[in-house]
């Protein structure tokens, strides 16, 4: 028996027909058809589904499509500050070869958008810290450091970090 | 993910009620953390999943000098983490919370999940023991309350029945010249199963150990307090010396399975490392 959910994903009201055995990752990819949020490991392990819930940073794959009734999410999708501009992050992700193949980097971005919101000015290893939950198979994770400390610097923080 | 049948009861009383219906076939949502991973690996197959989110007031911490700690059952490990109180007063506790998963997990994980989930690595169960903590239980016959040494009774079982909730933790005030210690082992520093685990709450009156609780996590089918080597210490000097024979005593106590993480000889070697280390680190912080 499905449930209609009604939820904000990236500042729009949306409703969805959603089974409640379904996760909020295959809600996210197929019903709401916002297919940026990738899939990994679906248990939790590999971070590559991490969106904000209410700006938290939480696995897509660990929650329930019917949990998020009323909530709000922001997916990569919902990062950019208009279509033709890039975040932050984004253009950084870029700039420094933070992304590779490209498959973590949907959910780096988000794990690091919480971080910085949380902390506008992390040492290297609370970035580190932060990020145990996103695992990249191809940059060895400095590129994502550094492209992470130079949007803490760009966003006026990163002073400990410059 | 198989099919179950989906429930959002309102309040405790709904809760547990329909708990009783399902007759066993039931498994309690709150963090999911750790249920969703199961269903999805078929290692759970409940025809029921009652998400307790919506129940109020279980989503409270709070700390008095009096009292002590208490969280709710839907507390996260983030929030506990994130907690200045427990940082200052159970610093054991805030160092497991710290090694718990992610921080994208610790934001969905309850600390009441992790306990009800008994698993015997479970990292807050030891330093929640060595603090003295205890769980309030909701059934149909009313309200109990269990110390949490008394709550585990093997791998992944406790004494809740299947129509009964824990809906908080208390955790008395550290008194004086305490020190508090959390030292997780693993074969790596994150996402991490505990190898071993051990909590060490030691009080000092006067030059001599006071009241001290050694736990043991994941070296047994439960969390379990080293008796033996708490007895060597209580009412001593600690030295050096003393130090090494209670930890001695702990490893003597440890009795570890062997498994893909870890064998059995190697779990207790480092029961009796882990526990002089957690000792010598306790005794520092309580001076």
């Amino acid at each position: 028996m499905k449930e209609l959910v009604r939820v904000t994903i990236n500042g729009e009201a949306r409703e969805l027909a959603v089974a409640p055995y379904r996760s909020l990752l295959d809600v996210l990819r197929n019903e709401a058809g916002l297919t940026g949020t990738k899939k990994g490991c679906d248990v939790g392990d590999c971070g590559a589904c991490t969106v904000l819930l209410d700006g938290d940073p939480v696995n897509a794959c660990l929650v329930l499509g019917v949990e998020v009734k009323g909530r709000r999410i922001t997916t990569i999708e919902g990062l950019q500050p208009a279509p033709d501009r890039l975040h932050p992050l984004q253009e950084n992700f870029i700039k420094y070869g933070g992304a590779q193949c490209g498959f973590c980097t949907p959910g780096v971005i988000m794990m690091a958008k919480a971080l910085l919101d949380e902390n506008p000015d992390p040492t290297e290893a609370e970035i580190r810290f932060g990020l145990a939950g996103n695992i990249c198979r191809c940059t060895g994770y400095t590129k994502i450091v550094e492209a992470i400390q130079a949007t803490a610097r760009q966003l006026g923080g990163g002073k400990r970090g410059a | 993910m198989i099919r179950f049948e989906y429930f959002e009861p309102a309040t405790l009383a709904e809760a547990v009620a329909l708990l009783g219906r399902c007759d066993g076939n039931a498994a309690v949502l709150a963090g999911g953390t750790d249920l969703l991973v199961e269903i999805r690996e078929h290692i759970r197959r409940p025809a029921y999943v009652v998400n307790i989110k919506q129940i109020p007031g279980m989503e409270e911490l709070s700390y008095d000098a009096a009292r002590g700690l208490r969280f709710g059952a839907l507390v996260t490990s983030r929030a506990i983490e994130l907690s200045p109180v427990v940082q200052e007063k159970y610093p054991g506790l805030a160092q497991a919370v710290r090694e718990l998963g992610s921080i994208q997990v610790r934001h969905r994980a309850t600390v009441v999940g992790n306990i009800c989930r008994a698993s015997p690595s479970a990292d807050t169960l030891p330093p929640l023991i060595a603090d003295g903590a205890a769980a309030r239980i909701y059934g149909p016959a009313g309200e109990r309350v269990v110390a949490l040494e008394e709550f585990f009774t093997g791998p992944g079982r406790t004494v809740l029945k299947t129509d009964e909730l824990v809906t908080e933790i208390t955790v008395p005030p550290p008194p004086p010249r305490t020190g508090k210690i959390y030292i997780k082992h693993g074969r790596r520093k994150a996402m991490e199963l505990a190898t071993v685990g051990v909590a060490v709450s030691l009080t000092l009156a006067g030059d001599s150990c006071g009241e001290v609780r050694i736990v043991l996590g994941a070296v047994a089918p439960t969390p379990i307090r080293a008796r033996q080597a708490e007895a060597l210490l209580r009412g001593q000097v600690v030295a050096a010396d003393r130090i090494a024979s209670a930890a001695q005593a702990a490893m003597a106590e440890a009795r570890p399975i062997g498994n893909v993480r870890a064998s059995a000889e190697y779990r207790r070697e480092m029961a009796e490392v882990l526990t002089r280390r957690a000792l010598e680190q306790a005794l520092e912080a309580a001076r």
